[in-house]
């Protein structure tokens, strides 16, 4: 029953802390309780959510991806250059059919995922710096485009699925799921996912097993790049606009869903169903310190201290594992 | 020191030894592996603080709990593997923890010029200012023998200070060790290398399981004379004995899986060439560090190789990667479990990770993975007997046969093994035997690869034997025994 415990102990603690927020938000707060706060709620964690996904892939995999924001930032900010801007929009942009916008969209952050994969695989530049780098890129891509000023429009159908809702239920939201759908089946029940898993598991022991870990983590740094590019038109739409370091937050956010959830920093462990639960904790907690009476600057400390209880925890699930492990023969 | 003994758990590593070291002498220890001589020196060295038995230095009683505690009473350790900082200079390798300060900055001048002295001294001619990485090996570990004397130690002790250099290195070395010792120090010459003790020591002392089998003097001996003490007459210990003759079952008409040709990486081994053959066990032997297992990891692709080529039916073989290699049917069990297992993963996951591609090309299926799964455990006994048990929770045998199952599921065309039976119970090195031999009737070509004669003696068909990164020998069709590897390795 002890070791039952401590092995669920990652996804025990992230679900136990989802209960007590909602529980305390709900009792401090008579707006927070109700339906149309919950789709509030999912709607905001949909961006964030969208970019999480692709990097759960990388997390699992015991790397990190600190390019997720600027590149979601690039490829929406790419999207709107290839659309017809409003007249008194005066950036130098180039209109195309927006079916033709959308595939250049992805095409930029598959490549630039694509050179974040090059770099670390090829090169052997630890994930770290290399992402660090293309933040930096992807911020000098949107600041060249945009040039300081603000795009507007964007193709209809990024706009629907960013800003429009069927039967009530925002596409933003739908969208989400089916990236969250997505990235479960393909983590639980594809080949590649499996190598995802065993490669964060124990790198060495994968690739003596022939498993070619470099087309692993080269294919982990892509899907984010992938999934961030799409959280990115997503996001222009949704605000309903495109200028630059409009997801300087999201960078954070993204990372601290992932690891609150309980996915381990140190790869092989978690997967979306933890995700979820730490876009949830995230969400709620952002969402339901705006409806008790708080301090606003105050709100910013305590998403940082739930943050490091959740790192503290994670540390330390790893750590009884280590420990359990070393301790028997 | 008198009747030193020391166990771990239940396992007597030395029992009843007597040890006795001269001011200013040479003395070679020699013996097989785990036959105590580490353990003793480990023991002298403030390693190993629990022992029963004394230890006397200048006729005073000492007990050593820590390495700090022998370092303060003089006696220094080298090690095989070096402990030199690559990024810092020789002069602060030399002066590591310990750099002159003036004002509370390190005073250069002083530890350059201090560098240069002592070095010089022991006949190192060598730029201080230098980065210690840049320097040939031989080099790094004459400065930190260097080290260890600078810290005022008069007793040194030399684990395997020959295994890695050429042979003008270790003529250098020689002369160095024969300054310290015109010093008035002592120096404790640990080596399998039996030629180069006996050309250095002054005396030898032979370890046998655990005891001193003899010590004298060594102007008086040959190596016939040490080997034959090393390994004894073969009936004093239960464990299955290789002493005798072996006859080689060589086929040198199988055919050809993988063809090796002058294959070379930086300084682990240079210039191999040799055959895999179809149906036939090739045993590569050679002492720690004679650069076999840098050969395994560039046979599976995981090391990439300098020079040479691979040729497989005709044609040359690039392995970029280990899935390259898995892909043309190698196979390669490391000889660390910790290094290929998945101790979080269920065993049918451990089992099935290297024959994924086959099973599924999109869609995993786990019901095949567990049936593979369960096949494996029948045939090998794996226990506990359920596909979902996490490895971790299984005894080390076990895992063992887990890490060969992987590999067992569509067979290879050629497995290499790395130290196969290193660490095994005499039952489970008998499972280790007869599985490869097993493998070897259906067809397989099996390089197995041991510091360990009495692995590759059970194991080979034909052995080729390993020194300082080459060949040196191959016996082919002919009888061989333990003494007569020791001789030329």
């Amino acid at each position: 029953m002890r070791s039952f415990v401590s092995n669920q102990m990652r996804n025990i603690a992230p679900f136990l802390t989802l209960i007590i927020l909602l529980v305390f938000f709900s009792v401090a707060s008579r707006s927070f309780a109700s339906f149309d706060n919950a789709a509030n709620i999912l709607t905001q964690i949909s961006v964030t959510g969208v970019i999480a996904v692709g990097l759960t892939f990388v997390i699992l995999c015991a790397e990190i991806d600190l390019s997720v924001a600027a590149i979601a930032n690039a490829t929406g900010i790419v999207v709107a250059y290839f659309t017809l801007q409003e007249n008194y929009v005066n950036i130098p942009n180039v209109p195309l059919p927006g079916a033709l916008a959308i595939v250049l969209a992805l095409a930029a952050c598959a490549f630039l995922g694509f050179v974040n994969a090059f770099g670390i695989t090829v090169i052997g530049i630890p994930s770290f710096i290399m992402t660090l780098a293309m933040m930096q890129i992807g911020a000098g891509i949107s600041a060249l485009l945009v040039r300081g000023q603000i795009a507007y429009a964007v193709p209809s159908f990024v706009a629907t699925m960013g800003a429009g809702s069927v039967g009530g239920i925002p596409w933003i939201v739908v969208v989400l799921g089916v990236f969250l759908l997505a990235g479960h089946l393909v983590l639980t029940y594809t080949r590649f996912g499996r190598y995802v898993y065993m490669v964060g598991g124990n790198r060495e022991a994968a690739e003596y097993s022939g498993v070619n870990v470099k087309l692993v983590l080269g294919a982990v740094i892509v899907v984010s790049g992938v999934c961030s590019g799409v959280a990115g038109m997503l996001g222009v739409a949704h605000f309903g606009s495109a200028q630059q370091n409009e997801f300087d937050g999201y960078l954070l956010d993204a990372i601290a869903a992932v690891v609150v959830g309980g996915t381990s920093l140190f790869g092989g462990r978690g997967g979306i169903g933890n995700t979820i639960i730490g876009l949830l904790i995230l969400g709620v907690l952002n969402n339901g310190l705006d409806h008790v009476e708080i301090d606003s600057f105050l709100k910013i400390l305590i998403r940082g201290l739930i943050l490091l209880a959740a790192l503290i925890i994670n540390v330390y699930v790893q750590s009884v594992r280590e420990s359990e492990r070393t301790g028997s023969p | 020191m008198h009747g030193i003994s020391k166990s771990f758990g239940g396992v007597a590593a030395l029992s009843d030894v007597d040890f006795v070291l001269r001011r200013g002498e040479i003395h070679g220890l020699v013996g097989e592996n785990g036959a105590g001589k580490s353990t003793l020196m480990k023991i002298i060295a403030g390693l190993h603080a629990q022992y029963h038995g004394r230890m006397m230095i200048d006729g005073r009683e000492v007990h050593f709990r820590s390495a700090r505690e022998a370092l303060a009473a003089g006696i220094g350790m080298v090690h095989q593997e070096l402990s030199i900082v690559p990024d810092l200079t020789v002069a602060e390798n030399v002066y590591l923890g310990k750099q002159p300060t003036c004002a509370g900055m390190v005073d250069w001048r002083t530890m350059f010029a201090g560098a240069r002295e002592h070095l010089a001294s022991l006949g190192i001619d060598v730029d201080p200012r230098a980065r210690m990485g840049s320097l040939a090996i031989g080099l790094q570990q004459l400065i930190e023998l260097a080290r260890v004397l600078f810290s005022g130690a008069r007793i040194i002790i030399l684990d395997e200070p020959t295994s890695a250099l050429s042979p003008p290195e270790v003529h250098r070395l020689f002369e160095v060790l024969r300054a310290v010792r015109a010093g008035g120090r002592s120096i404790v010459f640990i080596s399998h290398f039996l030629d180069d003790v006996l050309a250095i020591a002054d005396t030898v002392t032979i370890f046998r399981n655990g005891r001193r089998i003899v010590t004298e003097d060594a102007a008086k001996i040959d190596k016939g004379w040490v080997i034959e003490r090393m390994i004894g007459s073969g009936h004093e210990d239960l464990e299955e004995s290789y002493t005798g003759a072996i006859a080689l079952d060589s086929k040198p008409r199988a055919p050809v899986i993988l063809a090796v040709r002058g294959l070379s990486a930086g300084r682990a081994f240079a210039d191999i060439s040799l055959d895999v053959r179809a149906g036939e066990v090739l045993g590569v032997y050679g002492f720690m560090g004679c650069g076999q297992i840098e050969l395994a990891r560039a046979l599976f692709g995981k090391l990439k190789s300098t020079a040479g080529t691979l040729t497989s039916d005709g044609k040359a073989l690039r392995l970029r990667n280990t899935a390259d290699a898995r892909r043309a049917g190698v196979a390669f069990v490391p000889e660390s479990r910790r290094s290929m297992l998945f101790y979080q993963e269920p065993v049918y996951k451990n089992m099935s990770i290297s024959v994924l591609g086959r099973i599924a090309r999109l869609w995993l299926k786990p019901a095949t993975e567990r049936d593979i799964a369960r096949r494996h455990i029948e045939s090998l006994s794996i226990r506990p007997p359920t596909a979902e048990a996490l490895l971790q929770s299984l005894s080390g045998g076990n895992q063992q046969k887990v890490a060969l199952a992987k590999w067992l599921t569509w067979p290879p065309r050629m497995l290499v093994l790395s130290e196969p039976t290193r660490g095994m119970d005499v039952g489970a090195k008998e499972d280790v035997v007869k599985i490869v031999r097993g493998l070897r009737d259906r067809g397989l070509g099996i390089v197995v690869m041991s510091t360990e004669p009495e692995t590759v003696l059970s194991l080979a068909d034909r052995i080729v034997v390993m020194k300082k990164g080459r060949i040196v020998r191959e016996f082919a069709g002919e009888t061989v025994s333990k003494d007569r590897l020791l001789e030329v390795a």
